[in-house]
């Protein structure tokens, strides 16, 4: 790791005495055009019991057969987290009933997973906005695929089950119980998302039922070292209902231990609507899930060659490039924080800087941040469809660099660039933006006019003052109607003011 | 290996999701029992450093490519449906 | 020459090609004949006569056309009621089961349909396959064509016996533990279980999934060698599929010449063996013996654990592989849940039978919490050694020999205890637990006139070395010409 970053050992204990351990289990669905034991089609947002086969909805007689796709995803996904990839893995059954389970088994892997160890690196909420906060890595115990089951719908009387997301990819993600807050939480998540989003193993939307997951959840005095009681909090379906369930149930669990309370093993639901958590089962009827290897199934072998095909996909990713960023480009942590986390936006950015300078990496990254982002934000169009390419935003940034527009008139030229897909030279011609090709003459008496209106100004630029060359700048452009050339009035002022 | 009277049959039934009148009980465990008896006898083997067979020929990396193909049309798919609504299957609510 | 019913593949597609005999008028005559004596050997679940006429009749169609399929285009086979066929119900003689109708063609269908075979009838079997004499189907209990107050064998009971009727010219079953080889050594067919892994499974309603193989059944060595060419090869939707080399296995019975080298597996030839079975079993290994063939006694030291090993590794597969029937998305559903949950519970409790509820409990025992390693992983090492005997016995041996079953055709009814009836399964399951080929082959009949088979097991993927060597025999013997008085 580089020294640009503050890194964070400890954590500071809740105020109430106690310290929360919590380990998140996190269920990514992989994104495959086929699901993961058959060839129909993987996908969201279908007519109800489409995307199904005799696989699929475990018809008698129906066979799986491995996607390929789901392999190499996870192998990705296990790469860009530094775990170990297993040289051998198998499927597992893993049996218990449920209505939405087509087979009542679920396809997965038990005691060898195809990743083990690696971590998570998260960033701490920092001192203010503008202010890197403390990194950690959050170690991982495994990663593993299967299968995910279909949907049940209930009404008051009856369920309906519709079996479309049933067989497709999942990973499930389980880290060490080495998270402390419901904060340190969010960013995890936040951190994986990322992670799984620039690998394009998913789009990790967790509306569609993308990314889940679940918290193992104790508390202990501070000082302590061995665990609390852990409760398991289910149905974490959106980042901020991590959040908040996780911060509830902390609170709820040391609610219970001060009014003199025993914390149950058990399953809670979380409901992130009401904020309020309920219990689903306790440890006593706790599955017994009978894993067994599949026979349907044959093991899987993953050998070196693969593993570095699939190491040549992995991207840079969020964190590594933010240090970069920060050491390559000069760029401040604010606009950094801004441009890593979207992948096609630090990548556009670094297109950009390309083409207009590094010299202009700030400048590039101000416009970035400020102008493109609010006018795709009003646009609502995909970032990918967007007509303003590197190539006009370099193209408008030499504009003014070389003050043939003035910065106003840019961002005017950007906006119309925007919706018109025009190159800024075109824009600026068409619409008279360019700065006035004013003849030396007119623009030398203009400047003769100003320095002789402004004798004390005159004073301070010779006593040193530099910045007493500005008020000479207002009346020129003034009286140029604001078409002057501010790079040619800056050095005609600096002649006239030399010669005095 | 355990003794046969280890087989608790409630537990085992409610597992496998099975509901047993008392005759049936009665009779499987004592029939499980005869043949978990006959069962001890593998107890005996020495299987020290022997791995175990899942497969009777084991060949690895046995997939498909990424290929959709299509499905069962939703009709043909909810054909041997016992109830059905919207497309959707119909079960009872479900409380666990 | 015997009537039409009664003829082998090869006699019939002669005649077929000849034109002196059309599809439709041999389907018609296996009609006729399945209805005459149906309803004291009941070998079927159901049947559908004007869809297997109209499938002879497109046959008669291609032939006209000079588009003959082959060998068994026009031939009828019919199936075990766990093998998928579109449109078809498919029960596994299971009340579970009852009104199910499969939505899609298990792969050896497929590959039966594309030989031209016209596909007929839904036989009856035990109930998801778990028996070994048919006493356990949902429905009925089928009898045996030689003498119908006796059990035809198990589990494919009614393929073995539809086929010993003249209720149909092949059939298919499948085999877990014996379960086409039994049947056919109590009704006087041959059946084959393939090495595992060369039929495809995708379709084959599953029992034990690491065990269960589709075998065919003949009424002689090379009518199951056409069949078989039919089903068997690799298949992208059975990933325990192996990629063969598929040969034309009927032609292949002239090519593979002995004499062989035979071994006699000592452990199968001890107590619990029928003398009858016995000595005619001696005569077979007498006959190889005058035709040059090496004989030499091997031993498979492990045999005496095959049974436990195998009722544990297949009844743990079942407990997995029946959870699906829950009475949710097809099958029976109770009308006494109270919930989605206890929907299970009641529907599983009134469509399964006693044996499967008594396999599930097993299986589900076996692989529950604190038990896997003593049994289900112990079995597994087990079968380890168990396959290891095999192929040390291979080392010296083209083939082995022995007794298919303990005993004849037994009487409905007789073996009520569970393990009387495991232990009919004592020379066939250590094939499946290795993944081997077997055949049995008619070798004689008992002084009561019930049918005796003999067993060859074969070497993995040497199907048509094995086909050979049972060919030999069944070619220079006459068992298969005598039929049931029906
Ligand atoms: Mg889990
Ligand atoms: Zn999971």
């Amino acid at each position: 790791m580089t020294s640009v970053l503050p890194s964070v050992s400890s954590v500071s204990p809740n105020q109430s005495g106690y310290e929360a351990v919590i380990g998140l289990e996190v269920h990514v669905q992989v994104k495959t055009r086929s699901k993961i034991f058959t060839r129909v089609a993987a996908g969201y947002g279908h007519e109800p019991n489409t995307l199904t086969d005799p696989v699929v909805l475990g018809l008698p007689g129906a066979l799986p057969v491995m996607n390929k796709a789901a392999l190499d995803a996870v192998i990705k996904a296990g790469l860009l987290l530094g775990c170990d990839i297993a040289p051998v893995c198998k499927w597992d059954r893993k049996n218990y009933f449920y209505p939405d389970s087509p087979k009542n088994y679920q396809i997965s892997q038990y005691d060898q997973p195809i990743c083990r160890g690696g971590s998570v690196e998260i960033e701490l909420p920092g001192a203010a906005r503008n202010v890197m906060g403390g990194h950690k890595h959050i170690p991982l115990t495994r990663i593993h695929l299967e299968e995910d089951v279909g949907k049940l719908n209930h009404f008051a009387s009856d369920s309906l089950v519709d079996y479309n997301r049933a067989g497709t990819p999942l990973m499930e993600i389980v880290s060490e119980p080495a998270l402390h807050s419901a904060e340190e939480a969010f960013a995890y998540l936040t951190s994986l998302r990322a992670t799984m989003v620039y690998g394009g193993i998913s789009d990790c939307d967790m509306e569609k039922g993308q990314l889940r997951c679940d918290a193992n959840i104790s508390i202990r005095p501070v000082g302590q070292t061995t665990l609390g009681t852990k409760v398991e909090l289910k149905n974490l379906n959106s980042i901020s209902f991590v959040r908040d369930g996780i911060a509830h149930e902390i609170k709820r669990q040391i609610g219970v231990l001060e009014r003199g309370g025993v914390i149950v093993q058990e399953t809670r639901d979380y409901d992130g609507m009401t904020g309020t958590s309920q219990s689903l089962r306790t440890k006593e009827e706790a599955h017994d899930y009978r894993y067994f290897p599949d026979p349907d199934l044959m093991p899987v072998r993953v050998d070196d060659p693969w593993k570095e095909r699939m190491r040549a996909e992995c991207p840079e990713l969020p964190f590594p490039k933010q240090r970069r960023f920060i050491e390559q480009y000069q760029l401040p942590y604010t606009l950094t924080s801004v441009l890593v986390w979207d992948r096609a936006l630090a990548d556009y950015f670094e297109e950009t800087v390309k083409l207009a300078g590094v010299a202009k990496a700030q400048t590039v990254g101000n416009w970035i941040v400020n102008d493109l982002l609010r006018e795709h934000r009003k646009s609502q169009a995909a970032f990918a469809d967007i007509k303003v390419t590197p190539a006009h935003l370099a193209a408008n940034v030499k504009l003014v660099d070389s003050g043939a527009v003035l910065p106003n008139a840019a961002k005017e030229i950007f906006i119309e660039m925007f919706a018109t897909g025009d190159m800024p030279e075109a824009i600026a011609e068409r619409r008279g933006l360019k700065a006035a090709p004013t003849d030396s003459g007119e623009l030398e008496q203009w400047c003769r006019d100003a320095i002789a209106g402004n004798a004390k100004a005159v004073a301070e630029f010779k006593a040193g003052k530099e910045s007493a060359i500005n008020a000479f700048k207002g009346p020129v452009m003034k009286a140029a109607k604001g078409k002057a050339n501010p790079k040619l009035v800056d050095e005609t002022l600096r002649r006239l003011l030399a010669a005095m | 290996m355990s003794q046969p009277t280890d087989l608790n049959i409630d537990h085992v039934a409610k597992l496998a999701r099975l509901a047993l009148t008392p005759e049936e009980k009665a009779t499987f465990a004592q029939q499980l029992g005869d043949v978990l008896h006959h069962i001890e006898q593998l107890a005996k083997l020495d299987v020290t450093n022997v791995e175990p067979s899942a497969h009777a020929f084991a060949v690895e990396n046995v997939w498909a490519d990424d290929v959709p193909r299509p499905g069962l049309p939703v009709e043909l798919a909810l054909k041997n449906a016992p109830a059905q609504r919207d497309h959707m299957i119909v079960v009872p609510k479900v409380v666990e | 020459m015997s009537e039409v019913f009664y003829q082998s593949i090869t006699q019939l597609a002669a005649e077929l090609e000849a034109k002196k005999l059309s599809a439709v008028e041999l389907m018609q005559a296996v009609i006729a004949r399945t209805k005459a004596v149906e309803p004291r050997v009941r070998a079927f679940n159901s049947f559908d006569e004007s869809d297997a006429l109209a499938q002879a009749a497109a046959s008669d169609t291609r032939r006209a056309a000079g588009q003959s399929r082959g060998p068994l285009d026009g031939i009828p086979v019919a199936l075990k009621d766990v093998i998928a066929v579109k449109d078809q119900p498919l029960t596994a003689s299971s009340r579970i089961l009852a009104n199910f109708v499969s939505p899609y063609d298990a792969t050896v269908t497929t590959r039966l349909r594309d030989a031209g075979a016209v596909l007929w009838g839904r036989c009856n079997c035990d109930e998801f396959a778990m028996g070994s004499s048919t006493e356990n189907s949902g429905f009925h209990v089928t009898g045996n064509p030689w003498d119908v107050t006796r059990v035809p064998g198990g589990s494919s009971g009614g393929s073995a016996a539809a086929l010993a009727a003249g209720e149909a010219i092949a059939t298919l079953g499948s085999d877990t533990g014996g379960s086409v080889r039994q049947p056919a050594a109590l009704c006087g067919v041959v059946g084959m279980k393939p090495t595992y892994g060369l039929v495809s499974r995708y379709g084959l309603i599953a029992y034990a999934s690491s065990l269960d193989q589709i075998g065919p059944f003949g009424r002689t060595v090379e009518d199951t060698a056409t069949v078989l060419r039919a089903i068997a090869g690799h298949d992208e939707r059975d990933s325990t599929s192996y990629r063969a080399t598929i040969l034309d296995y009927r032609a292949e019975l002239a090519a593979h010449k002995g004499p062989w080298r035979l071994g006699i597996p000592k452990e199968y030839f001890g107590e619990g063996l029928d003398p009858e079975i016995g000595a005619a079993v001696e005569q077979a290994i007498a006959f190889y013996k005058s035709q040059g063939c090496e004989i030499r006694e091997v031993s498979l030291p492990h045999t005496r654990y095959c049974l436990d090993t195998y009722y544990i590794i297949a009844t743990a597969e079942a407990s997995s592989n029946l959870a699906r029937y829950d009475g949710v998305r097809y099958g029976h559903r109770s009308k006494q849940a109270k919930d989605g949950v206890d929907l299970s519970y009641q529907s599983r409790a009134e469509g399964f039978g006693a044996e499967v509820k008594r396999r599930i409990i097993l299986g589900t025992y076996v692989l529950s919490s604190g038990y896997y390693d003593a049994y289900y992983l112990r079995a597994q090492k087990v079968r380890t050694l168990i396959r290891r005997d095999f192929l040390e016995a291979y080392k010296d041996v083209d083939a082995l020999i022995t007794p298919t079953s303990p005993v004849p055709a037994f009487k409905i009814g007789e073996k009520s205890d569970p393990l009387a009836m495991y232990l009919c399964d004592i020379y066939t399951i250590g094939v499946n637990l290795a993944g081997l080929p077997g055949i049995s082959v008619p070798c004689g009949f008992t002084k009561s006139g019930l049918p005796i088979g003999v067993q060859l097991i074969g070497q993995p993927f040497q199907e048509a070395c094995l086909l050979a060597i049972a060919h030999a025999y069944d070619r220079a013997h006459d068992w298969n010409t005598r039929h049931p008085i029906l």
